[in-house]
């Protein structure tokens, strides 16, 4: 036992040491990890998917070139100039050249002008904007009819979900193009009535066919996210922390609002996301097919349309706004994809 | 300590759910059948029993967190339930006074909210607080109650271990002031080291504040220590009830003696001496239990009057109550 | 005298996640002679489970064996590639998982569950094979073989499909067999079952078996011997009289503490062990057990304690035991 103290190559101990620790001593050991909520969680991961922020900076992008470039650009959308008709990019018509040479500085027509000579570049710009607002507001339309209407099914169950869904089904299959012509016709004359009156002037901007197109998404395309939220709900109900906010006496109301809906919010905003591109995609083919907004209020749908006859001519025409729908389309499914791998709870490791 | 007055009571609680079939071949879950007992103020019953028994299903059943399919629920004198004469009476105020603790702590907890959150549900729905400061205050005071700290209130549940989210559970349960506690398995999800730190909180909690348990449990172990009646199920049924001594020390239904002796004793002597009774055969299906007594497929002692007739449960000595028709025979 | 099989020595193992290196093993020493009965103790985070798994090579990535040496019948673990480990999993050493629903595929009969095993380590023909599992389902208690080899897992009961796993793991005779907890998800009656037929099945075929549990209850009717872990260390290893009469480590008395006892005449309050596990992740300098024990001294926080015999069979790893005769080296001087 001597050895203990002796030998250089053991542990130095003495009697120091076994004295009894206490509180504190102990508690310094016990650390608790940093706080992390569900979003900041979700954002880390997103940051991290290079694909996901490559596709929102390209969104970005295309807002500032959809909403505020229109804006410092020296030529309007409508604005159509004499003698400047179908320019190639970058080429001057003969009255512009005459400017230049008098020592005046014209912007070059970036895009061209198209047969009525105005100038391309800005009524893509234009017509992104509006296939863009389009985008957005229908599928805030949807997200909120459809998930109100899925919640409410899930929820209240049996013969109520039964029927609800049924109803769904229904609409599923109701041909929207028919229903959009047939709603456009009977729209026009009322429309262009109530377009009139005073505050309703935008109406005239957008024309009847945009109002039905509106009317169609509110009517039908919330169904596909009804379903979603439907079987989310469905899942959440039989959780165990629901049975308890009932054990405490919670309303019907307050669980849907504070428990289910909440709980839900991930899929709701990836599922409103992938929802863009969808209605940015319908809209451009309504237009295209005729069916969309009013002429002067360019769609890059109608742009296509236009562009379609002189295709051969004057391919930039056709070209750009196809190429824009494309970008938009593919960026805003890379980005949903990025927020589901980001806030889906079940890939959480 | 506990006074005479019957706080709960259940007469003849049945709980069938639908389980497919149409008209008459509808087929049931017999989860709960023909099962009667009363808590006094200040007691706690335990239930225990096998998986399939029908003790959570009774205990929720008796929340009415599922409206029960047969039967009467009296609540201190007041008839909340009645299936026959269709009295089924709002519950909004009775959840004040009667709780539930979960037993898994994973499950249990929205992982949307913070601790705070959780615990001040209870509070928000009653209107107890009367302002911001007065909630704050009550929700700390409970969080500091069940050995959590103040800081703890603002963070999520995935930052805490199992025993600490079943302190929020108790905590949150405790927020409405209630007289009466459902707790249903609260321990069994927990580490061992933890489950004796939770049990003593609730013994704790129930000396403080009069509170009435309903401990439900697999382990009849923990059921025994902490409770002062224990009611045995089986397959719906309740075979045997009495007092906890009593049961471990005299118990005279078969299926409790088989109970008893399966457990594996944490004492190496004893457990080489003891004789295990050893069940034979699986426990049958609740969609179409056996006739009459529903133990008799595993039962040495069963006969052609168990297949027949429904053993009566009544009291066989003082406060000590069994179903069968053979208990001269158990030895 | 029984062969050694197993040799664990100074095992380290860790988990490496995007969290951090998550230190499952540290320091893991004990061995096994055939015929043995060893139960590793432990809550969960514990490290019984990834002790008993990286002899079979199942942590693999993202865990890892970062030290120490693992012998198990000739073989030295810490050097088998995944090639190898396919030769003596099933054959020489099996396991039986805690959840029967889970362990057994769904869409397969139970008959090709176990014939699959068999047609894999030894040359039996398909007849062969099934006379095989026939014989096993009759082993482990399963009445009327012939229909449930036909049958799919979801149409059997939770404590026959246990007995399923117990055939399929000694369908090839191991040497070895490692349950993890393979009576925690069953019922009480249907426990007593199980741990009657594997106490029947060791007399019958010789085998070793480490039992990894939680359940004192369990160790106490099952093993011979007991190993206690904590944190990825083994706290204390004796014989089972030993460890419940004579339990040198606080950890090992405060779980004997903590459970209640059916048997006692009057109520006892529990002592509970207070505090919470350890975070694998960053864990203590000194004992980890050092902030939930009611006797922690300073040393205990900042230094591993040393081995202490405590008897040939019996040792533990705590510095109350090195106190003792520590003051006596000091009395003598």
């Amino acid at each position: 036992m001597e050895n203990i103290k002796k030998n250089p190559l053991s542990m130095q101990l003495n009697a120091e040491d076994f004295l009894p620790a206490s509180n504190e001593e102990k508690q310094s050991l016990v650390v608790m990890r940093e706080s992390v909520n569900f979003w900041k969680d979700g954002l880390r991961r997103l940051r991290k998917n290079k694909i996901a922020m490559v596709s929102f900076v390209f969104i970005i992008a295309i807002a500032i070139f959809a909403y505020l470039l229109p804006a410092v650009w020296p030529y309007s959308y409508s604005e159509q100039m004499k003698g400047s008709n179908n320019l190639a990019p970058f080429e001057y018509s003969a009255s512009e050249q005459a400017r230049i040479d008098a020592g005046e500085k014209v912007f070059p027509h970036i895009l061209g002008t198209d047969r009525m000579g105005r100038d391309f570049a800005v009524r893509i710009m234009m017509g992104t904007r509006v296939s863009l607002s389009v985008g957005l507001i229908a599928s805030v339309l949807v997200l909120i009819i459809g998930a109100t209407y899925g919640a409410i099914s899930a929820f209240a169950g049996g013969w109520v979900d039964n029927i609800m869904m049924r109803i769904t089904d229904i609409l599923y299959t109701i041909p929207d193009i028919l229903l959009i012509i047939l709603l456009g016709m009977a729209l026009k004359d009322p429309l262009d009535k109530l377009s009139t009156q005073p505050g309703f002037k935008w109406m005239q901007t957008l024309g009847p066919n945009m109002i039905s197109i509106f009317i169609i998404f509110a009517l039908l395309y919330w169904v596909g996210m009804a379903r979603i939220v439907r079987s989310q709900i469905l899942i959440l109900k039989e959780s165990e922390y629901v049975t308890a906010a009932r054990a405490l006496g919670a309303s019907s109301g307050r669980i849907i609002k504070k428990h289910l809906l909440t709980n839900c919010i991930g899929t709701l905003i990836v599922t409103t996301t992938l929802q863009i591109p969808a209605s940015i995609f319908t809209e451009s083919y309504l237009s295209f097919i005729g069916l969309g907004v009013a002429a002067p209020l360019p769609s890059l749908g109608s742009l296509a349309t236009d562009a379609v006859k002189g295709m051969n001519t004057y391919p930039h025409l056709l070209i750009a706004p196809a190429l824009m729908i494309s970008v938009m389309i593919l960026v805003f499914n890379l980005f949903g994809d990025g927020l589901r791998d980001a806030f889906d709870p079940k890939l959480k490791n | 300590m506990s006074e005479n007055k019957t706080l709960v009571e259940v007469q003849h609680l049945q709980q069938y759910f639908p389980a497919g079939g149409v008209g008459k071949n509808r087929k049931y879950v017999q989860a709960v059948d023909d099962v009667s007992f009363a808590i006094r103020k200040g007691e706690t019953l335990g239930l225990v029993g096998e998986s399939g028994c029908g003790k959570t299903t009774t205990g929720r059943t008796l929340l009415r967190l599922y409206e029960p399919t047969g039967g009467k629920i009296y609540y201190d004198g007041n008839l909340l339930f009645d299936k026959e004469n269709k009295i089924a009476v709002d519950m909004l105020p009775y959840r004040r006074r009667m709780q539930i603790v979960f037993q898994d702590p994973y499950a249990s907890l929205d992982p949307r909210m913070t601790i705070g959150d959780i615990v001040g549900e209870g509070i928000d729905i009653h209107h107890l607080a009367e302002n911001e400061k007065d909630r704050h205050d009550k929700i700390i005071a409970l969080l500091e109650r069940v050995g959590l700290n103040s800081e703890h209130a603002n963070r999520y549940c995935h930052e805490f271990s199992g025993g600490q989210r079943q302190r929020v559970g108790i905590a949150r349960a405790l927020a409405v002031n209630p007289e009466f506690i459902v707790c249903d398995e609260p321990v069994s999800a927990l580490d061992v080291s933890i489950q004796a730190q939770v049990v003593n909180m609730f013994e704790d909690l129930q000396q403080e504040m009069g509170l009435t348990y309903l401990f439900i449990a697999h382990d009849l172990s923990v059921v025994k220590h902490i409770s002062n009646r224990i009611g045995v199920m089986y397959l719906g049924k309740m075979v045997e009830l009495a007092d906890s001594f009593e049961l471990i020390a005299h118990s005279i239904h078969p299926y409790t003696r088989s109970l008893i002796s399966a457990i594996p004793v944490a004492d190496p002597v004893i457990a080489r001496q003891s004789k295990r009774i050893v069940l034979q055969g699986d426990v049958p299906s609740p969609l179409n239990p056996p006739s009459g007594c529903r133990f008799r497929t595993r039962c040495p002692y069963a006969d052609e009057q168990c297949a027949n007739e429904v053993p009566e449960f009544k009291e066989v000595s003082s406060g000590h109550w069994a179903a069968c028709h053979h208990l001269d025979r158990v030895k | 005298m029984s062969e050694k099989i197993l040799d664990i020595q100074e095992e380290r193992l860790s988990f490496f996640t995007p969290a951090g290196e998550v230190k499952a093993l540290n320091g893991v020493s004990f061995a096994m002679n055939q015929g043995d009965v060893l139960g590793i103790v432990g809550e969960s985070g514990s490290g019984k489970s990834v002790t008993a798994y990286s002899v079979m090579g199942l942590t693999a990535y993202p865990g890892k064996l970062v030290g120490g040496k693992v012998w198990f019948n000739g073989h030295e673990i810490e050097n088998m590639k995944e090639k190898d480990f396919r030769k003596i999993r099933g054959n020489e050493v099996s396991i039986i998982f805690q959840d029967p629903m889970t362990s057994l595929n769904p869409v397969y009969t139970i008959g090709n569950q176990i014939v699959e095993v068999i047609r894999l380590h030894t040359n039996k023909n398909k007849a062969e094979s099934w006379a095989r599992a026939k014989e096993l389902l009759e082993l482990v208690g399963i009445n009327e073989p012939e229909k449930r080899l036909k049958q799919y897992p979801h149409e059997l009961s939770g404590g026959m499909r246990q007995r399923v796993m117990i055939a399929i793991a000694l369908a090839c005779e191991p040497k070895l067999l490692i349950a993890d907890e393979p009576t925690t998800a069953l019922d009480v009656t249907i426990q007593a079952q199980i741990l009657e037929l594997m106490q029947d099945l060791r007399k019958k075929l010789g085998m070793s078996i480490i039992m990894i549990t939680h359940d004192l209850g369990v160790v106490a009717s099952m093993c011979e011997k007991i190993a206690v872990m904590y944190a990825g260390h083994i706290v204390e290893y004796g014989t089972t009289d030993e460890i419940f009469y004579q339990p040198g480590h606080e950890y090992t008395k405060g779980l004997i503490n903590s459970i209640p006892k059916l048997n006692t005449a009057e109520h006892e309050r529990l002592v509970p062990i207070e505090g919470t596990p350890v975070d694998l992740l960053n864990p203590p300098a000194g004992c980890p057990f050092a902030p939930r024990c009611k006797n922690c001294m300073k040393i205990c926080l900042s230094k591993m304690p040393p081995r202490t015999e405590l008897s040939d069979t019996h040792y533990t790893y705590c510095w109350l035991q090195q106190k003792a005769e520590f003051e006596k080296g000091e009395k003598a001087e």
